[in-house]
């Protein structure tokens, strides 16, 4: 029995250590920041996720005095990680914006990124409940930069 | 075993902070930068984490959380002041 969680707290603890690693490899050789932002998402979940149950594991089978600090953090790091991301992403494209640079991939629709664009809800008199697409580069209006 | 998986740990996550580091020294954008600072809080919080399996005491996990907030505290206000020039306002 010991061995056998041994042997699973081992594997965790390599397997977390590997997503750091490829999380930080990605950091380094993508090309752009939107790209660049998956990586380190990996290494938050999967890498500091594997070891936190590694150590949950060791605390509860080995040590004898099973504790739930570690949920605390894998519960913390879970819940601001996308907030983290999405911050960054926001300001990355204001950032490019207003720089004037055309730097950002395009989305494959006919609005831009939401940030800039925003969302098609009114329709106009002319098209018979179609929705009122508006172009990209019309809408690109810096009062609508507010962010509260 | 375990001792031997920390070791590997411990390597493989002060390679990924050292990457890490080359990316907040080169990044061309500010936010590459805010972006490795963030991942370096995480790598941190790893190496937080391997040294308390490491030793086999409970007592670093108030660090590892203290890192966890301060760390996501820091990247927001980052992003705060680069999009609006303030960070309370």
């Amino acid at each position: 029995m010991t061995v056998i969680a041994e042997a699973l707290i081992a594997a965790l603890i390599v397997g977390g250590a590997f997503f750091l690693l490829v999380g930080s490899i990605g950091l380094v050789k993508l090309p752009d920041l939107m790209r660049r932002l998956h990586g380190p998402s990996k290494a938050t979940t999967l890498g500091i996720g594997a070891l936190l149950v590694a150590s949950m594991l060791t605390f509860a089978f080995l040590e004898g005095n099973p504790s739930v600090h570690e949920l605390l953090i894998a519960l913390f790091l879970f819940l601001t990680a996308p907030v983290t991301a999405q911050m960054i992403s926001k300001a990355y494209i204001l950032d490019e914006a207003r720089r004037g640079r055309d730097d950002l991939p395009g989305t494959g629709r006919p609005l831009g990124w939401a940030t800039l664009d925003p969302a098609p809800c009114e329709t106009e008199p002319g098209t018979s409940g179609r929705l009122a697409w508006r172009s990209p580069k019309k809408s690109l209006s810096y009062s609508a930069f507010s962010l509260g | 075993m375990i001792e031997a998986a920390c070791l590997v740990a411990l390597a493989c996550a002060c390679l990924a902070i050292v990457l890490t580091l080359y990316r907040l020294a080169r990044g061309p954008h500010v936010l590459d930068r805010v972006l490795a600072l963030d991942t370096l809080t995480i790598n941190a919080i790893a190496l937080v984490v391997i040294v308390g399996l490491w030793y086999r005491t409970p007592m670093y996990f108030e660090a590892s959380l203290l890192f966890a907030m301060v760390g996501f505290l820091t990247t927001v206000a980052f992003c705060k002041y680069l999009l609006r020039g303030n960070v309370i306002e």
